[in-house]
């Protein structure tokens, strides 16, 4: 075991999977965002409510939701290389883990707006108040401390999405576990990429935690 | 009803209804929760909805800032129609208008100043315009120390003036009032009803106020709506409610804080211990049944107060009495006649 040249590879196999759950997170939880409110405000006595486009936006999420995320990688094939140029790395892994993802938060984002005291929306309304300003200054700021936890939760998802997008040479800790672990039956090599992810997974859950406990006061 | 409508009409209801329909297609459900009320608000009156839940009272003030539009008849605030309007051209009607709420419904992510300096922000005032506003509504209220706090740290009576101040913030002319005193307790109900008759007698804002209470109509309102089934069964001054109620509802909720008139249980016991004919007796302060009943002493009747009792309000006085007259047959009937001619009597029946 040759760790002088090893180390230098795991560091920059952790860069990347920084680098592609970072992206992902950026792009994947705006858009999410964006769907999320989109299902909660046209839900059926909301303040937009408009049942054709609820019906489609759930639909939507329904359809690519259940779809195992090693198969929604293979499948997107063709339109990653349309997208991205290239089936391989980062940047393509980026795009179909941004797909999977972004679906994942606008349920999450949905979940967490009902939980949403309508009382409060209603308090705005009556103060005439536009609905894109309760959108984003009654219902965002209300969710937020639940929002920060949906979020915190799905970082550690797309950390998953992005090992798993190493068997299709997406680089990062997944690619570096299976290609230099896995597959030359070295278990040290793994449990380093492992034990690497643990850490990571534990330092953004506990920043979340925090800071959902920041926003909740408590 | 008369149609009194002047410039001191403040909301005109004109056959107002409001229908929901649900339930299945092949079973609908129509609910009219507001069956074709006709009702003028009159400026500076504190003017109280009474009914018991699923009347249609909270229905009817939500109809008045458009959080649910009309199904028919035609609504006005302040000379402005608010049927047919979109959310968008409600927007300044509403600004017009404050609402408080049973569950205060304040934004727990903001903190009390942060509350009443919400709506200012969204109706575009300056950030020293709003300070200064915030003061003054702190102060108003009385929690100018709880500025910085957050809702969850404040008590029901304390969350209740903060939402106060808030819907008071861009100087409405109307305060709708949802149950907002119906999650607090009784010496805290009294404190909160207190400030809002100080709103409406330092700040002449009209009050439109929805309860199940009696006791709060009684403490606070001018004049009062009862409600039943959707339909405004009863309107007038409280006090003419209370000494004269005429629907059956009315009745039951007068005498929910009243309590002068006997139940059928103890009615059965009033007349185990007073042999004689028993009567119902309305008193108020224009009627005399005192001389009435010392003159028929005199004709060899006698008279027992069984039950009963008079209170006041808004410095009339009014209750009901229950007689037992005994003497001979004739003087007894004699006697009923002559209270007959200034009052409302009731035989008990035997």
């Amino acid at each position: 075991m040759d760790w002088s040249v090893l180390g230098p590879q795991l560091l920059s196999a952790t860069g990347e999977t920084l680098y592609m759950v970072a992206v992902t997170l950026l792009l994947a939880g705006f858009i999410g965002l964006v769907v999320g409110v989109g299902l909660y405000v046209t839900r059926r006595g909301n303040i937009l409510e408009n049942t054709a486009v609820f019906t489609a936006l759930n639909l939507l999420v329904n359809f690519i939701r259940p779809i195992p995320f090693i198969i929604l990688l293979a499948a997107l094939g063709q339109a990653t290389e349309a997208v991205v140029g290239t089936r391989l790395g980062p940047n393509a892994a980026i795009f179909a883990m941004t797909i999977g993802a972004t679906f994942a938060v606008a349920r999450i984002v949905e979940q967490n707006l009902m939980s949403v005291d309508p009382g409060v929306v209603e308090a705005a309304r009556s103060m005439g108040v536009s609905r894109f300003k309760i959108i984003t200054t009654v219902i965002l700021p209300e969710a937020l401390g639940p929002l920060v936890l949906g979020y915190t939760f799905l970082v550690i998802g797309i950390t998953d999405m992005s090992a798993m997008a190493g068997a299709i040479g997406a680089g990062g800790l997944g690619d570096f576990a299976l290609r230099l672990g896995y597959q030359r039956f070295n278990d040290e090599v793994t449990w380093a990429a492992v034990i690497v992810i643990i850490i990571l997974v534990q330092l953004v859950q506990f920043f979340g935690n925090w800071l959902a406990r920041k926003i909740m006061r408590r | 009803m008369t149609e009194v409508s002047s410039e001191r009409t403040l909301v005109r209801f004109r056959d107002v209804s409001k229908v929901y329909t649900g339930g299945s297609k092949r079973a609908p459900r129509v609910v009219n929760a507001v069956d074709n009320v006709t009702l003028d608000i009159t400026k500076g009156e504190i003017f109280a909805v009474i009914g018991y839940s699923g009347a249609g009272k909270s229905t009817l003030v939500r109809l008045i800032n458009g959080l649910e539009p009309i199904s028919s008849g035609s609504l006005e605030v302040a000379g402005n129609r608010v049927d047919g309007k979109s959310e968008t051209q409600l927007a300044p009607i509403r600004r017009k208008i404050g609402m408080i709420f049973q569950q205060f419904n304040l934004f727990n992510s903001r903190t009390v100043a942060g509350n009443i300096e919400y709506p200012l922000k969204r109706a575009g005032w300056s950030p020293e315009e709003r300070k200064r506003r915030v003061t003054e509504l702190l102060d108003f209220v009385g929690l100018t120390e709880r500025a910085k706090n957050y809702p969850e740290q404040l008590s029901g009576g304390q969350k209740q003036r903060v939402g106060i101040a808030r819907a008071l913030a861009s100087n409405p002319e109307l305060l709708l009032a949802d149950e907002s005193t119906s999650a607090l307790d009784p010496e805290t109900t009294q404190e909160v009803l207190g400030l809002l008759k100080r709103v409406n007698r330092e700040l002449g804002i009209t009050i439109v106020l929805i309860t199940h209470e009696m006791d709060v109509v009684r403490s606070i309102a001018d004049r009062v709506a009862v409600m039943d089934t959707g339909r405004v069964v009863e309107v007038g001054t409280t006090s003419d409610v209370f000494a004269y109620p005429q629907a059956e509802t009315t009745r039951r909720f007068v005498s929910s804080v009243m309590r002068t008139v006997p139940r059928e249980e103890e009615i059965a016991k009033v007349r185990e211990e007073h042999p004689g004919r028993l009567i119902l007796v309305d008193v108020t302060d224009q009627n005399r049944i005192g001389s009435v009943l010392s003159e028929c002493a005199r004709d060899g009747v006698t008279f027992e107060i069984a039950f009963g009792g008079i209170s006041m309000l808004q410095s009339r006085s009014f209750g009901t009495l229950t007689l037992s007259l005994n003497g001979p047959d004739t003087a007894v009937e004699n006697t009923i006649v002559r209270l007959r001619e200034i009052t409302k009597v009731e035989e008990v029946a035997r």
